[in-house]
């Protein structure tokens, strides 16, 4: 037993300490590691500098830099959405970065007004459809799926996944509080059965009947589609005649209590650049931030959209509002 | 509430021996000191009320808590009974009756443990839900909607999915109290002419109380706790309330008195449990091997092994087969030479923890038999109580109340003129087992005490009286006489350790990544069936300590 703890303690203190050391960024990621890694080791490859990092959803991410205070390893935090991008400015753990570099690649209304955080991909949310018993001359918007015509026939993912909520934000931001909440009402009304858990989930019970339409983030869309290259289930681009298609990011910010600030400037810069962007956004059937950038071959077979060009702070900004609204209309 | 047991005279007459009651001593300070590691994360995450957020909570109680409420009650009384009948009737039939193919039940029906609750939700919905396979084959063969089928996402499902990885709980320590029953006793009541079933209401159900009580609430504490799995089936309990507040309104302070209100139901129910529990105890020591089974034969027995079979069927074969299929079609893309550093981060971890938690264990429960005291009582309940909080709130209190000992540690440094900064503790080996060591004491609690419960205090009383030192009677009385209980603890956290998630990824050092944290990083975005070479190997891994722990207590039988 003593000597158990003992072993401990030593190994504890034997870890090295973690002084401020030019050559290595920290980075907070809720970006998967799969999705990071590959990018992180291109980095070090290039330039020399070690990249460690430590994957966790946001939430814990955030609480843990709020914490940590002045004493934070962290020099940059990673997220899949704007909404928690927007907190953790709020809460203060970021700092302000000017470059011209990231203002030049990233496109106004996909970072920070503030210049606390910078989007680094976009996710495009979108209409899926059954190609067997729909007809897309007959899909118009979002706000669509609220008629009585899909009664029966739509299927949802969770009102608890951020993306839902942002794209909920987004409706408020544009059709007022009155208005969304009426929208919402009639999607749950038009459920074909109880919201999923992810997007997946919603896909397959389309193929499987259970239902005709769902909402869903293209690149859940494409790893299906790779796995059943021959379902029955195609995307459709709502709301081109007025808002657009919906769209989050993947982004960061550099911290506040940064060790290694100008690193994690320069790799911010470096991941919105052109030549890391096609792996950036590639390796997750994502989207490219920087408008230089051609998407992946299969991701551009789907085809141009228009997007929403409201700046997705609003996401965040509207978050807390956008959950009570579809609580209220009872959304799950 | 009545205390003062039968048993145990208020005044020891050998003062030496055994501490008196009532004064403080080293026992006190023992239980008070482990209490106290587990009782700072509480005290953080009951700081959550230092700062109001009435908006979060008037928002939540016109809309969501009363359906919330009504769904944990559900979810509990559910998984209660569940676990219970399960639990106990397959130990039942396992350790004290005989039919064809027990020996191989004896250990397979541990298995289950081995697979985590939100794998096991994801491959049960995977397989049940209207897309799966199970529901296409019907929909081929009889048309759609010519069929009847529970619907999976529903509290039944949910309640199914949660009994099938929490009965192990309660079958393992049941199962170890009906081992270790005494034969004398059971014969007896054999002789006066009970039959299987009798003896079972009568004499063995009784004196397994104490045990089965304890992996009850092991399980209940978990299913309150949980949000993986209800998470998985978009099932609103109250977890759901803790953490939309946390991640949709991006208040932690009311995710924090939410979740300290589940903490304060839990330590009253266990405080409840503790003062009013019978106090006659049960002390059996003799070795109860020779103890006859009730044997069932022919048809009677092969029925048996055919609903044992199939039982087993669904709680293991059919998601192992399915993680199986799944995780080969992905191996070659997901198997790399980095499986072996997590293999190894996930053994490590699980043992430090299991031999750390066990032993703290171990301290409070000889407090206990020591000290019968309200205070003990106290102390031991708080010690346990870091299973009822959900994991993602419980590893934010740990974190926080170690970044703030950092942070005192720098200023203390400061002081004496040598300025630093960075992590000390947080982001150590040892800051994460501390995490287990908190997380896990409840675990490691229940086989200890129930253990301990069933040694007779003459027996320890008579050595010292005969001359032993205080070593000798542990290591000569106590720990042979525990080591069922103590390998029960030590297995149940090492492989609590191995699945847990939330502390492993909030509080793991740079690159110690675990099987644990690669489920994670595919699970987060919905990539099941990635999700499952690491899923199947943690099971593997899981297996390894089940089958060496029945082997020891077949050993022991």
């Amino acid at each position: 037993m003593k000597t158990t703890i003992l072993a401990l303690l030593g190994l504890a203190l034997s870890l090295p300490a973690y002084a401020a050391d030019p050559d290595t960024i920290t980075v907070y990621s809720a970006r998967k590691e799969h999705l990071i890694k590959p990018l992180f080791d291109a980095y070090t490859e290039q330039t020399g500098v070690q990249i460690r990092y430590i994957t966790d959803k946001a939430g814990p991410l955030l609480a843990r830099l709020k914490a940590e205070g002045a004493n934070t390893p962290a020099d940059m935090l990673m997220t899949v959405d704007a909404g928690n991008l927007w907190q953790a400015a709020e809460s203060g753990v970021l700092s302000p970065v000017e470059s011209e570099a990231l203002n030049q690649n990233i496109p106004a209304h996909l970072r920070d007004p503030g210049n606390q955080w910078f989007g680094l991909s976009i996710r495009a949310r979108t209409i899926v459809y059954s190609t067997d018993r729909v007809k897309p001359a007959n899909l118009t918007s979002y706000e669509d799926l609220a008629d009585p015509k899909w009664r029966g026939r739509l299927c949802l993912r969770t009102s608890k996944k951020v993306y839902n909520q942002s794209l909920v934000a987004m409706m408020i931001a544009r059709h007022g509080e009155e208005n969304t909440s009426q929208i919402i009402e009639g999607w749950v009304a038009n459920l074909a059965t109880e919201p999923f858990s992810n997007d997946t989930m919603a896909m397959q019970a389309i193929v499987a009947g259970q239902c005709d339409v769902a909402i869903v983030n293209t690149y859940y869309f494409g790893r299906l589609q790779k796995e059943e290259p021959d379902m029955k289930l195609a995307l459709f681009w709502p709301n081109q005649d007025t808002t657009g298609v919906h769209v989050n990011i993947s982004g960061a910010g550099v911290t506040k209590q940064a060790k290694n600030r100008d690193g994690a400037i320069q790799l911010l810069e470096w991941l919105s650049s052109e030549q890391a962007q096609q792996q950036f956004a590639g390796l997750n059937m994502e989207y490219p931030i920087n408008p230089a950038v051609a998407a992946d071959a299969v991701v551009a077979a789907w085809g141009d959209f228009k997007a929403d060009d409201l700046n997705v702070a609003q996401a965040g900004k509207l978050q807390a509002q956008a959950i009570k609204l579809m609580d209220r209309a009872g959304y799950r | 509430m009545h205390e003062i047991t039968p048993d145990l005279p208020a005044v020891r007459p050998d003062r030496k021996a055994g501490p008196s009651t009532g004064r403080f001593n080293r026992w006190h300070l023992a239980s008070g000191a482990l209490a106290l590691l587990v009782a700072v994360p509480l005290m953080v995450v009951f700081s959550g009320w230092l700062q109001p957020s009435t908006e979060v909570w008037s928002h939540l109680a016109e809309t969501l808590l009363s359906r919330l409420f009504i769904n944990t009650i559900k979810l509990v009384l559910g998984v209660g009974l569940g676990v219970v009948l399960l639990g106990v009737s397959l130990a039942w039939l396992t350790a004290r009756c005989d039919f064809p193919g027990r020996r191989l039940f004896d250990w397979m029906l541990m298995l289950p443990l081995a697979i985590p609750a939100y794998v096991m939700a994801f491959v049960a919905i995977g397989l049940l839900d209207f897309a799966g396979p199970v529901q296409s084959a019907l929909r081929d063969w009889l048309g759609v909607g010519n069929y009847w089928f529970p619907q999976i996402r529903s509290t039944g499902g949910v309640i199914f999915v949660m009994v099938l990885v929490l009965y192990p709980y309660v079958y393992m320590l049941a199962r170890t109290a009906f081992l270790t029953q005494g034969r004398s006793t059971l014969e007896a009541a054999q002789t006066l002419g009970y039959g299987p079933v009798g003896v079972f209401w009568r004499v063995a159900l009784p004196m397994a109380r104490p045990a089965i009580v304890a992996g009850t609430s092991l399980a209940l504490m978990e299913t309150l706790a949980d949000f993986g799995t209800v998470a998985t089936f978009n099932y609103d309990t109250f977890t759901t309330a803790i953490y939309k507040a946390w991640f949709g309104f991006f208040s932690l302070q009311a995710a924090s008195q939410l979740a300290s209100l589940l903490l304060l139901f839990v330590f009253l129910s266990l405080m409840t449990e503790r003062f009013t529990r019978s106090r006659g105890d049960y002390h059996d020591t003799m070795r109860s091997a020779l103890t006859t089974r009730f044997s069932f034969q022919g048809w009677r027995g092969w029925g048996i092994t055919t609903l044992l079979g199939l039982f087993f069927a669904i709680a293991f074969i059919a998601p192992f087969i399915q993680l199986c299929l799944w995780a080969f079609a992905a191996i070659s893309e997901e198997l790399d030479a980095r499986y072996l550093g997590l293999l190894y981060h996930t053994l490590l971890l699980g043992l430090l923890a299991a031999l750390v938690t066990t032993a703290c264990a171990l301290v409070i429960g000889f407090s206990r038999r020591y000290q019968r005291d309200r205070l003990t009582a106290l102390t031991a309940t708080i010690a346990t109580l870091g299973y009822a909080l959900p994991g993602s709130v419980l590893a934010v209190g740990i974190m926080i109340a170690l970044t703030q000992a950092d942070n005192l540690i720098h200023a203390m440094l400061a002081s004496v003129g040598s300025a630093t900064t960075g992590q000390i503790l947080g982001g150590s080996v040892f800051a994460l087992v501390l995490a287990y060591v908190i997380r896990f004491m409840a675990v490691a609690h229940g086989p200890v005490e129930t253990g301990l419960s069933r040694i007779k205090r003459s027996v320890p009383e008579a050595a010292r009286t005969l001359g032993a030192t205080p070593r000798h009677v542990l290591t000569k009385i106590y720990l042979p006489l525990l080591r069922p209980g103590l390998f029960t603890a030590m297995l149940l956290v090492l492989v609590d350790t191995m699945k847990e998630m939330p502390a492993t990824l909030l509080m793991r050092p740079f690159g110690w990544d675990t099987l644990a944290v690669r489920i994670y990083e595919m699970t987060s975005e919905g990539e099941w069936e990635r999700a499952a070479l690491p899923a199947i190997t943690l099971v593997m891994v899981g297996l390894l300590p089940v089958i060496l722990l029945v082997r020891k207590t077949l050993q022991d039988r």
